[in-house]
């Protein structure tokens, strides 16, 4: 250390070290160091859980970089051509220029295939590890004052990843993708009045067309990826902004951050992880074939295959078209096509309801404060409750988006797995709800068991006027204080219903409403209250009669 | 030959050579003995045809009527000729184990000379598609791009992509296409076979059926290599799906676990 000292005090005094001459000149210009001295010893806590958010970042990056070497042999023309690549079975076949220079990439590109099935595998895993990442800070909390806007945020790049896989998958016009342009369509054309001129709009005439390949490339490489980036960049600032939140702990307040700083410790630990992702992503990709559109054939509208579903995020629009009656209305010769309208309205509801439900909390419980602290999912039962509700109402939709594989597997009969999602659409939610609020309840029991009476060791004592006991041992202050440290709530009441004159005032319906809720929120039958220094007190200075 | 010397005094060599003489006997008769009286005669087909109704007796009559005319549990076979007989039940699916929404297939119990006979017993009934031979379902001058061109304007809305099968209503099937022989999809595109439309020749050529036949082999055969890796059934992206979440989301989930269990440990001061 002083010999470094030394050689550097001596240094200085000719010239600065090359490294710290490049970072001068760069401070110069870009203000790095004040930048650095903000950031880089920014603290982020540690929780398995908080690293879902990097799976989603890294995969997207991987999607980007795999995508861009895409771009360089794909041809998003729909132009008829003859087939004379290396894959036998479609040897001679016409075919649109899109497919062929994706059976080019497949077959005689260089590592092509590899690299194609890394960029499907990826948006996958993106897209199902948004869905967890959202379901955590759903869980937890996360959503609450000051982090709606970036909870919207991240919706949003949901939503977005949504489309820009549709678009995606459906640029190969492979028969598959081809069958599920064909279904938004119709969906399409289901809207009333302005349905065919929409479809003639987006296809630019009659379907398919000539032109939708170019279109859905221009906003499957460049609209919105170009949004998403922006909002990824967004959701970053805002979660450096905000800080991270962190769980319940000694020592961890509302106020603070408790972990380890960005640099050196996350940077290194960030950094390995996207390798790992990478890694694991391209051995599924090595391992496992995705989108074989060799099989599939080109897309011709004459023709269809059974077992044509979307990618697994678009799997419950699949669903919701499956299990609805096919109903229309037929007046002055217009047809109204509810069979295929209603599931193109109830589509855009299902993400709604769980992308408003943080706002819906905030204005039921009336609670405008900043919540860095997370919860535990059973000390927020209705919240947990309404989460797992809609995971089970996602599910059911899943199953029917993939019912005939359901019959053929478990060989039932397709209709009535059908007759189940219709049936399950409206019942299995509110099941669902049910029971995880009891469970949640019961959980907090437990841990208010825990905390008064200790932990069960296991250990059977027999007493000396031969009574058995099981032995409790109590828990640590870190523990207890871990297990108690959540909120609890007061139900919001209305309020006094007359002023200090003595005049009714009115009561809006509105606030009635809000009362009910927050009674469900809070009441008695929605929380087991927490005990008390008292009861705590009261107990163990028992000497061990419980 | 010592020992055999040395035995032949033993008390039990009077009975295995009685054992031995029985059996010549037995055998001897066997072989040499007139079969039947039938076999001077008639033909052989029409002795096939009369085997084939003993067999059809058997097997098939108490679904099918005793004349092939058909019952409330079966239909009438007038007519449905040698290939129908051949695929039903050279695939083992007739005769039916229980009544249900479809019959599916199973071990095949009668040998190819028994099917035979009973193909003739009820091509007798009245005139059908024959059995196919070797030339016109074997591999020889099939194009399978135009067979897979076919297969998926007529075969693919049922039985998926590259055959791997697909649901049909209240539990019925189509079935998946992996390791049926070439002669048993050929008849079963000529005969349609239970809820499966037929394609006669005038619907779907000899030559059609070839290179279906040869589309199949190359796509869903036992030699079919995939090019990506495992081919997770088949089935698109359901499984696809499956498999994304459970081993892509699992493992990185599991990886994510392992790091931040590796937690830089603060230093104890």
């Amino acid at each position: 250390m002083s010999t470094e000292t030394t050689a550097k005090d001596s240094r200085s005094r000719e010239k600065a070290p090359a490294g710290e001459r490049v970072a001068d000149w760069a401070d110069g210009r870009l203000g790095i160091y004040s930048l650095a001295k903000a950031n880089m010893r920014k603290i982020f806590p540690d929780h398995w859980s908080f690293m879902l958010g990097e799976v989603c970042l890294y995969s997207f990056i991987i999607i980007i970089l795999t995508g861009v070497y895409l771009t360089l042999f794909f041809h998003p023309s729909m132009n008829e051509v003859e087939y004379h690549g290396s894959y036998v079975p479609l040897q001679g076949q016409l075919m649109s220029e899109a497919f062929n220079s994706t059976m080019h990439i497949s077959f005689d590109v260089r590592g092509g295939l590899l690299i194609r099935q890394i960029h499907h595998w990826a948006a996958l895993i993106f897209l199902a590890g948004m869905f967890v990442h959202m379901m955590r800070v759903f869980f937890t909390g996360a959503f609450r004052k000051p982090r709606e806007v970036n909870w919207l945020f991240g919706f949003l790049l949901f939503v977005l990843g949504m489309f820009t896989g549709f678009t995606g998958y459906s640029l190969p016009d492979d028969l598959l993708s081809g069958t599920g342009v064909r279904f938004m369509e119709g969906a399409v054309l289901s809207v009333p009045i302005v349905g065919t001129y929409l479809s003639f709009f987006l296809f630019g005439g009659e379907f398919p067309g000539g032109d939708f390949v170019a279109r859905f490339y221009s906003i499957h490489v460049l609209l919105l990826p170009g949004i998403m980036l922006g909002l990824v960049v967004a959701h970053l600032i805002l979660v450096f902004y905000h800080k991270h939140t962190q769980f319940a702990g000694p020592g961890k307040s509302n106020k603070n951050v408790v972990g380890m700083p960005l640099l050196p410790v996350y940077m290194a630990k960030a950094g390995g992880f996207f390798f790992l992702v990478f890694g694991v992503i391209a051995a599924i990709s090595a391992i496992a074939s995705i989108n074989p559109i060799w099989s599939m054939g080109p897309y011709r509208p004459d023709q269809v295959s059974t077992g044509a579903q979307p990618d697994w995020y678009m799997g419950f629009s699949e669903g919701l078209i499956r299990v609805m009656p096919g109903w229309e209305i037929n007046f002055w010769g217009h047809t109204l096509v509810l069979g295929v309208f209603i599931p193109l309205v109830i589509f855009p509801l299902v993400l709604v309801a769980i992308a408003v439900y943080p706002f819906i909390e905030s204005w039921v419980t009336g609670d405008k404060r900043e919540h860095h602290i997370l919860d535990r999912p059973r000390n927020v039962p209705t919240r947990t409750a309404f989460g797992v509700a809609w995971i089970t109402w996602y599910m059911v939709l899943l199953i029917g988006g993939g019912n005939d594989l359901w019959a053929t597997h478990f060989h039932l009969s397709i209709n009535a797995i059908t007759w189940f999602v219709r049936i399950a659409f409206f019942v299995a939610p509110v099941l669902a709800f049910v029971i995880t609020k009891r469970i949640c309840l019961g959980l907090q029991r437990r841990d208010k068991d825990k905390v008064l009476h200790g932990r069960e060791s296991g250990i059977i004592k027999r007493l000396p006027h031969g009574e058995f006991i099981e032995v409790h041992e109590p828990l640590s202050q870190d523990a207890l204080h871990t297990l108690t440290a959540h909120e609890q709530y007061v139900p919001a009441q209305i309020g006094p219903t007359v002023d200090e004159n003595g005049v009714e005032r009115k009561v809006k319906g509105s606030e009635k409403l809000r009362a009910k809720l927050s009674e469900a929120y809070y009441g008695e039958e929605a929380q087991i209250p927490k005990p008390t220094v008292e009861e705590y007190k009261e107990i163990t200075s028992g000497h061990g009669h419980h | 030959m010592k020992k055999l010397s040395a035995r032949r005094r033993h008390p039990l060599a009077a009975v295995v050579v009685l054992l031995l003489a029985l059996a010549c006997t037995g055998g001897l008769y066997v072989l040499l003995a007139p079969t039947s009286e039938a076999k001077a005669d008639t033909t052989a087909q029409s002795l096939a045809i009369d085997e084939g109704k003993k067999l059809y007796a058997v097997g098939c009559a108490s679904c099918h009527g005793t004349g092939g005319q058909g019952t409330t549990d079966g239909p009438s076979l007038v007519g449905v000729g040698a290939a129908a007989v051949d695929f039903q039940v050279g695939t083992g699916r007739m005769p039916a184990q229980q009544p249900g929404a479809q019959v599916p297939k199973k071990k095949n119990i009668y040998s190819q000379a028994e099917i035979d006979q009973l193909a003739a017993y009820i091509s007798s009934l009245g005139a059908g598609p024959n059995v196919p031979t070797e030339a016109q379902y074997g591999p020889e001058g099939a194009d399978i791009a135009k067979g897979g061109e076919l297969f998926r304007t007529n075969c693919a809305q049922c039985h998926n992509f590259t055959g791997k099968g697909g649901a049909l209503t209240h539990g019925k099937f189509a079935p998946d296409l992996e390791g049926v022989s070439p002669k048993h999809i050929y008849e079963a595109m000529q005969t349609g076979p239970q809820n499966m439309p037929s394609f006669p020749d005038t619907t779907l050529s000899e030559q059609n059926k070839q290179d279906i036949i040869a589309y199949l082999d190359a796509v869903n055969g036992e030699d079919t290599e995939s090019p990506g890796g495992l081919e997770l059934g088949g089935l698109g992206p359901v499984s696809e799906g499956l498999f994304g979440w459970i081993f892509g989301l699992g493992s990185l989930i599991a990886v994510a676990v392992w790091v931040a269990a590796r937690t830089a440990k603060a230093k104890k001061s």
